[in-house]
């Protein structure tokens, strides 16, 4: 797995509380783990300070609220991950 | 402090978005409702409303941040500590400090002292959200300038 996955699996296990092994990349924050929007700010928080960022929740919500893409795109942890990824390499580019 | 309006900063004594950091004046008023029940005989500033006195400082600063664009929601308080007691007619500084300004959030680092000595401080999380109308916010400018937040981060 990659070190941006075990660096999210880790916060959210320690911010959420939930155990680690039930982490993977297919989980959906949301509908597999119940991470609710309270908590999910204490992810962001831990995950922007963590890789230097400012994920764009608000851009995010809004594509999912207008029907661009679905949940998935945002919430399952491997796509997340890819999105922490790509966020990190525009900054240093 | 007008503790029945939830107006806890008399007056902004320092303010610098850049540095993200912010600092004010706060006095407890002699007499309050508040007091005759918190508690009779033994009046003391309550907790939850010092911690809402460091979220309202921290509050002001993002709004300065933002030039009054959105408006901040109290979300979560962390790591609360009430260190001291406060009476009434106590003077209080509040400062805080912006820890990270991020998408649709923002979290903040605040604390409360009298005398020189720490009387209160805790980690506030805000949602920061567009303001629902301009009722809410002409009323929030209309704070601002009366707390003497400098008309450059008014606007802009």
């Amino acid at each position: 797995m990659s070190p941006t996955f075990e660096t999210v699996a880790g916060i959210i296990s320690e911010t959420c509380d939930i155990p680690r092994e039930k982490i993977t990349p297919e989980s959906h924050a949301i509908n597999d783990l119940g991470i609710d929007s309270l908590d999910f700010l204490d992810v962001a928080f831990a995950i922007d300070k963590a890789f230097g960022i400012k994920m764009p929740l608000e851009q995010w919500t809004q594509e999912v609220n207008e029907g661009q893409v679905s949940t998935d795109e945002y919430f399952v942890l491997g796509n997340l991950c890819a999105n922490i990824d790509k966020l990190v390499a525009a900054k240093a580019a | 402090m007008r503790l029945e309006y939830f107006q806890m900063v008399d007056r902004i004594a320092a303010l610098d978005p850049e540095a993200r950091t912010i600092s004010a004046e706060c006095t407890v008023p002699d007499a309050s409702p508040v007091f005759e029940g918190h508690f009779p005989g033994h009046p003391l500033l309550p907790g939850a409303l010092m911690i809402e006195t460091i979220a309202q400082t921290g509050g002001w600063l993002i709004l300065a941040t933002l030039r009054f664009r959105r408006m901040p929601f109290l979300a979560q308080v962390k790591e609360a500590k009430m260190r001291a007691f406060v009476v009434p007619g106590q003077v209080l500084q509040t400062a805080a400090r912006l820890l990270h300004d991020g998408s649709g959030y923002a979290v903040v680092s605040g604390s409360i002292t009298s005398g020189g000595r720490k009387v209160a401080d805790a980690e506030i999380t805000y949602r920061v959200v567009p303001f629902p109308n301009e009722t809410l916010r002409a009323q929030m400018l209309e704070t601002a300038r009366r707390v003497a937040v400098p008309e450059a981060f008014l606007n802009g």
